[in-house]
């Protein structure tokens, strides 16, 4: 029972990574219907965007500390960041403890900003040209921006730092009964489980409960229609861009902790994302996040020791074999509408 | 000749022609002068031209006449390297045998992929491929590591068995790939002509040999009722459904027919280099056909052959180019604009040429769906009506 509760937990970072990159992908085929293949260096960008806080906070000015010597017997150089003396030393300090939640603040513009940019910039001309042709645009928008990236940021991953608080471990089956050391549960991937959870739930009822969603909703029914009653769904379709830019950016910026960011995680993500979106079946959104949760959790169950003594090697290949059982029995997957991209 | 028509006849020839004379070609410059690095004549290199250039006429055949965008044909170019290093563990060091094994074995990999992804089409027919080859490369990564060495990749040891050949050399080495006893892989004939230098490699040619036979076949695919079926298929399924046609064989024997071409890619590959890694399977390895297929012009003969050698031109020229070579080049100008030239056009060479590459890319997929053949086409087209309407201009070039 506690392997069984510890696997769950292990599977829910990973999964609510997967549910929030694939609620983007579908919200973007949904709306618009384009297939993007850039949508994992979205993720990168998100997580960079937490790498870029991380270093501004950290910018310093040197100072000569003539009362310290360094090993040469110099007088030591000594490196303040501005933070320190614009809010003094304990508040800049917990500042940039705190740079990987601060950055969400920063990453919400900068993502919808890129977004937008994508969209209008090239998205838009991809909507009447055939999914491979998007396919192929994303995929090159995709290395390029992943070039980007390993240009500035170097190609080796970089420590993002969780706060203080938040670092290490506790004793999670202590709360609910088992033994002592039976489940520990770092405490991050709780926080980034939460944070899902918020944001997911926070794009629903967004969907749900506004005018604005009330319309996109419709959109993605019947765009033709909803166009007839005078509504700009372009415009709104491009906003829901922007927000599915934010969701995936806001996903990386919290995963920064858990794995340190390098310019390739996008690629890496990708696919699996992928997966996820065709298991939960192409344009439906609790679908999106039902398979995400699952496979994230299929996937660590899949690790355990003792299921890798009987079968070797599923760990590496389950949520693949999911994907390919899936699409050959039930195309529109879990939750896609019957006769929605099923061919 | 040979069953193909005079346009066709003279495309196979050109491709002859460039293919046996590329060593003369991609050596125009003198060796010590500042232009040789632009060389891309050394065996290593047009090697792999080739190749590449076998990979990507292979899923030409499948992508530009069935518009299936596999995303997993690196699978069967890893699976054939595989074949081909493992006949060079068991049987010899002849490559013949490597080569028809690896071709072999990557086909009845495709026959089962294949029968299980085509039941789908368009995008489920891309991640299914996709998911195919990720489940290959994670297996041979993990699980499969007595057969495929895993990280480390299979490679040559001196404890093979090699039943028809010997386990080590006379002098305590690994043998070296060969066609006959005697005809190495890595022999090179070197030609002095002034300060010119031209290499001519044994394994090059056979693989030169390879390519023309792959690009006839092509052809003759293309030209083929066979070729017109799966043409059929692209331009509309549906329609081939309801006349009461079953179009799954024949999309199967294009993805078989491409997964062979991957295989005979993968064994070449490791004949030239006995080693196979893992690592040739990622759908990274994938993309990067499906660039070429794209960027030379899928659904044409010549144009995948093109785009596999201009990448990998490209690949190896661009990032060759660094920053005391880019002052050279811009050194006649003012500091303040040579420093600024040289750092714009730093993001572009070097480590980040792919970045130049995927701008490429989504201009040709954007502007020029044709790819590079296309353009050449417009350029020809404008070129002729230039000249119809006046003489006099032609000599205006079109930017490009």
């Amino acid at each position: 029972m506690d392997a069984i509760i510890l696997q769950i937990l292990n599977g829910l970072d990973k999964g609510s990574a997967y549910a929030l990159i694939a609620l983007g992908l579908t919200l973007i085929f949904g709306t618009l219907g384009v297939v993007n293949f850039a949508h994992g260096a979205l993720f990168m960008i998100g997580a960079f965007c937490a790498v870029t806080v991380q270093r501004v906070l950290n910018f310093s000015y040197e100072t000569i500390d003539p009362s310290q010597t360094d090993f040469l017997g110099n007088p030591l150089v000594v490196k303040t960041p501005y933070v320190f003396s614009w809010f003094g030393p304990e508040t800049g300090a917990s500042i940039i403890d705190w740079s990987v939640p601060l950055a969400i603040l920063f990453a919400i513009p900068v993502m919808i900003v890129v977004g937008f940019v994508m969209e209008r910039g090239l998205i838009k001309h991809f909507y009447k040209r055939p999914h491979a042709d998007q396919i192929l645009v994303t995929f090159g928008l995709a290395i390029v921006l992943q070039e980007l990236i390993k240009y500035f940021y170097g190609a080796n991953p970089i420590q993002t730092g969780a706060p203080d608080v938040f670092r290490g471990s506790f004793d999670f089956g202590v709360m609910l009964g088992f033994d002592p050391n039976v489940i520990i549960y770092p405490y991050w991937r709780l926080v980034y489980f939460a944070f899902a959870a918020v944001i997911i739930g926070a794009v629903f009822a967004f969907l749900q409960f506004t005018t604005f969603g009330m319309v996109v909703r419709a959109g993605m029914a019947d765009r033709e229609t909803v166009g007839l009653l005078g509504i700009n769904i372009d415009k709104k379709f491009t906003i829901m861009f922007g927000l599915a830019a934010a969701v995936a950016g806001l996903a990386g910026v919290m995963y920064a902790p858990i794995n340190s960011p390098n310019y390739h995680m996008g690629m890496d993500f990708l696919v699996l994302s992928f997966v996820v979106v065709v298991v939960g079946g192409m344009g439906s959104l609790p679908g999106a996040v039902l398979a995400g949760f699952l496979l994230g959790i299929l996937e660590s169950f899949a690790s355990m020791n003792e299921i890798k003594s009987i079968l070797p090697g599923i760990d590496q290949i389950i949520i693949y074999l999911v994907a390919i059982i899936i699409l050959l029995t039930r195309p529109r997957g879990l939750m896609g509408r019957k006769g929605v991209m099923e061919d | 000749m040979f069953g193909l028509n005079k346009k066709d006849t003279t495309l196979l020839i050109a491709v002859a022609f460039l293919a046996l004379c590329a060593p003369f070609i991609l050596n125009p410059f003198p060796e010590g002068s500042s232009l040789a690095q632009f060389n891309a004549g050394y065996p290593d290199l047009m090697q792999r031209f080739v190749i590449f250039g076998i990979f990507a006429i292979g899923f030409n055949i499948l992508f530009g006449l069935t518009g299936y965008l596999s995303f997993g044909h690196a699978a069967f170019l890893g699976v054939g390297s595989y074949s081909a290093v493992w006949m060079f563990k068991l049987l010899g060091m002849n490559v013949l045998p490597a080569i028809a094994l690896s071709v072999v074995v990557a086909g009845l990999f495709a026959l089962l992929i294949g029968y299980i992804s085509l039941r789908r089409s368009g995008i489920y027919f891309s991640i299914l491929t996709l998911a195919f080859a990720q489940m290959s490369f994670n297996l041979a990564y993990s699980v499969l590591t007595p057969i495929t060495n895993g990280e480390t990749g299979l490679q040559l040891t001196l404890n093979d068995p090699r039943i028809l050949g010997q386990s080590a050399t006379a002098d305590g080495g690994i043998p070296v790939t060969n066609l006959l006893p005697g005809i190495e892989m890595r022999d090179t004939f070197t030609m002095e002509l002034g300060p010119w230098l031209f290499q001519f490699n044994t394994g090059y040619y056979l693989c030169a040999v390879f390519l023309l036979l792959a690009f006839y076949l092509s052809v003759r695919i293309f030209r083929s009722p066979f070729g017109l079926m799966l043409r059929a298929v692209k331009s509309n399924q549906q329609r081939m459904y309801y006349t009461g046609l079953n179009t799954r064989p024949y999309t199967l024997a294009a993805f078989v027919i491409s997964g062979m071409y991957a295989g005979l890619a993968g064994g070449l590959m490791a004949s030239m280099d006995p080693l196979a890694g893992a690592e040739r399977m990622q759908w990274t390895a994938s993309g990067e056909v499906v660039l070429m297929t794209i960027l030379g012009g899928a659904g044409t003969l010549i144009g995948p052959v093109l785009g596999a050698g201009f990448i990998k031109y490209f690949e190896n020229i661009f990032s060759k180019i660094n920053d005391s070579v880019l002052h050279g080049w811009f050194g006649f100008m003012p500091d303040g604009l040579e420093n600024a030239l040289v750092f714009v056009s730093h993001f572009f060479v070097g480590k980040s040429w792919h970045l130049t590459l995927g701008l490429l890319f989504m201009l040709v997929v954007t502007f020029l769906p044709g790819g590079l053949v296309e353009g050449g086409q417009r350029i020809g087209r404008l070129f002729r009506r230039k000249s119809a309407e006046d003489a006099k201009s032609t000599d205006v070039k079109p930017a490009e």
